[in-house]
């Protein structure tokens, strides 16, 4: 029978078959963090019951974390306490945990497959909606509440209805200026915040295959944002070559069988999806989102739509009017950061674009890698001096302004140019206007102090 | 986790498609280490003004706290997996949420706390809400025949729901006690797979 990829690495991880239909799925490797594990853990001990595979479990401490001065105790009492109670649980349990300041801490995303801890062909949870940016390794990765991360914990394993299937396949060269944010967000705008609803996505076609593994985690890193469990893009040669080789990747030995595994990852000629999309790349320009759900994003040069009564209330909140240009608005803050866009190659991006230039005076500009390997590189690179002398803020690593959990937050009424994953109201602070964006339309934001379409400052 | 079979109380109405989980419970909110006690953070910014007022016009704040169903507009508790959302509604009183659709993690979530995610026609949505503005609203949600009915009206829809949730909600069972007892299967899984060096 012809399967998608989808189907391949779930198939192979049901233990068995419920009555009802749903299945009993193995998880090769759970990620834990300080926000969405203590309850678990509570639950653990309410029950009497050990963690079944610790080995199968790493956590790091990423959403709650301050990201200045992480060699000193942290502030807050509560986000302080979180973290405690992450390294107590870790202790007792045996499970390996990358805190704070440790040189393998991060973002749960970033730091899952720049570790080698995600692998091609594995099932991979976490307490986190954006646990599908380990499907651009080819991973059937997703996002689980707390209840979740308890069984994962308990048994090593979910109980489930099989998500249905969907493809992506975006053909076509993108132009200068067009990043793997904007085709996510072309995407996203496409099919609405629910589009996705009880679908796994693959990705595919010629736009995704000429694209790097980090911009497929950028596209991958979304699927939620259309509604989806998760999103997936088969393995290929650059995978493999991301793969090998890193920390906790399989040693040279085994990589022969590694590979002979990973190359038997991709949908057969002919097998069905439930749903398919194609998009036309060339189409794809940047994009930049003027509401509260990331599904409200228009064109940079384009025109705010505002007919819905969701739009209209949206647009109350961004206090924006329908038939406005978002071009030329003035804003306040560029946040560059999150498991969206916080590793190097979006480091590298902005910093090419702002070397030798100033941020506008009334912008405020941070710039959050999404790890220490991160953090590490870009002053290797010396990117942190090209950011510094040009006005950003070069901080530590962790979710930062994304969320808005930590003291990084937009003040009420400001607006802020965020490479994150979301603009719902609030998200970044009470009343902080989000507006959502690729690494290079943010950076330009900064330097103009208002939206400007990238592409007419490209050479 | 706490049994539901029948329920019969009065409603609040949030009218609004695609209502995420950070409405529901800010991320700064979200830093106890207990399940409980997320109930005040509830809608936190919708049900207060920056100065700490209430906000008189939020459907929540017109509400006599004895409600426990909540009626809202599709895909409801979309965008973050903080099961805290899940937390905040139950411990603010609510056992049932009506809509036409909810996000997926969210239903998981809702589901294994007890809170019953009831999926209606928009229609019959929508004339529970345009009935609640004129007066107020009494719903029985009955998950033994997966009925919803709406008191002193014809008022009527069924529900779906998955046969092995419903047994679990109306005994109380969690998912985590049944998988436990197959804890030998998993444990043999684990050893019999191919590639287990590299996975």
């Amino acid at each position: 029978m012809k399967k998608t990829l989808f189907d391949k690495i779930w198939d192979a991880h049901v233990v068995k078959k419920m009555d009802n239909g749903s299945d009993l799925l193995f998880i090769d490797r759970q990620f834990i963090h300080e926000v969405t594990s203590p309850q678990a853990f509570a639950g653990l001990r309410e029950r009497g019951v050990p963690v079944l595979f610790p080995s199968r479990v790493t956590a790091t401490a990423d959403h709650n974390v301050p990201t200045r001065n992480q060699h000193l105790p942290v502030k807050d009492e509560m986000s302080a306490k979180q973290i405690r109670e992450l390294e107590k649980n870790c202790r007792e349990n045996g499970v390996e945990l990358f805190g704070l300041g440790h040189r393998y801490n991060g973002i749960v995303h970033v730091i899952g497959p720049e570790l080698g801890l995600t692998r091609p062909g594995m099932t991979i949870v976490c307490g986190d909606s954006h646990t599908s940016t380990h499907g651009a390794l080819g991973t059937v990765a997703f996002g689980i509440g707390t209840s979740q991360v308890e069984q994962v914990l308990a048994t090593q394993c979910l109980l489930g209805e099989k998500p249905k299937r969907m493809r992506i396949t975006v053909s076509g060269k993108l132009s200068a200026g067009v990043a793997a944010k904007d085709v996510i967000l072309h995407i996203i705008a496409a099919l609405g915040a629910a589009g996705g609803n009880g679908h796994f996505v693959e990705y595919a076609g010629n736009t995704v295959d000429a694209m790097s593994v980090e911009e497929r985690m950028t596209i991958c890193n979304m699927s939620i944002e259309m509604g989806a469990r998760g999103g997936l893009i088969a393995p290929d040669e650059k995978t493999m070559a991301y793969v090998a080789g890193r920390t906790f990747s399989p040693p040279p030995g085994d990589m022969n069988e590694a590979l002979a595994y990973w190359s038997s990852l991709y949908t057969d000629a002919g097998a069905v999806f439930d749903a398919e999309y194609f998009f036309d790349a060339e189409k794809i320009v940047p994009m930049i989102t003027y509401g509260t759900s990331p599904a409200q994003a228009l064109p940079v040069d384009g025109w705010i739509p505002g007919n819905a009564e969701n739009e209209k209330r949206a647009l109350d909140y961004m206090h924006f009017n329908a038939g406005d240009r978002l071009v030329g608005k003035k804003i306040d803050f560029v946040f560059i950061g999150s498991c969206t866009n916080g590793r190097i190659e979006d480091l590298r991006a902005v910093a090419g674009l702002v070397a030798g230039k100033k941020i506008a005076e009334s912008v405020t500009a941070w710039i959050v890698p999404g790890s220490k390997e991160v953090e590490t590189q870009a002053r290797a690179e010396g990117l942190d001096r090209i950011l510094e002398s040009a006005g950003f803020e070069f901080r530590q690593p962790g979710c930062s302004a994304c969320l808005g959990m930590n003291e990084d937050k937009i003040p009420g009424g400001k607006y802020c140019v965020s490479t994150g994953n979301r603009n719902f109201e609030g998200r970044q602070g009470p009343g902080a206007r989000t507006i959502l964006a690729a690494p290079l339309t943010a950076a330009a934001a900064a330097l103009y102090g208002y939206i400007k379409d990238v592409r007419t400052i490209l050479n | 986790m706490e049994k539901f079979s029948t329920l019969i109380s009065k409603i609040v109405c949030f009218d609004a498609d695609d209502i995420d989980t950070d409405q529901v419970i800010p991320a700064r909110f979200l830093k106890r280490t207990e399940k409980t006690g997320f109930g005040d953070a509830l809608f936190h910014d919708l049900r207060y003004c920056a100065d700490g007022s209430l906000r008189d016009s939020f459907p929540l704040n017109l509400a006599r706290g004895d409600e426990q169903v909540l009626v809202a507009g599709k895909n409801f508790g979309c965008g973050s997996s903080r099961e805290h959302a899940a937390w905040a509604l139950r411990d603010f009183g609510f056992r049932a949420i009506l809509a036409p659709s909810f996000a997926d993690i969210f239903r998981i979530n809702a589901l294994n706390n007890g809170l019953l995610p009831v999926i209606l026609p928009a229609e019959f949505i929508r004339e529970i809400m345009t009935l609640s503005a004129r007066e107020q609203v009494t719903v029985l949600v009955d998950l033994e025949k997966e009925e919803v009915a709406v008191s002193g009206t014809s008022l009527r829809s069924s529900f779906p729901v998955d046969a092995y949730r419903k047994r679990c909600l109306l005994n109380g069972y969690d998912d985590t006690g049944l998988m436990l007892t197959m804890t030998e299967e998993i444990l043999r899984f684990e050893m019999s797979r191919p590639y287990q060096k590299i996975i």
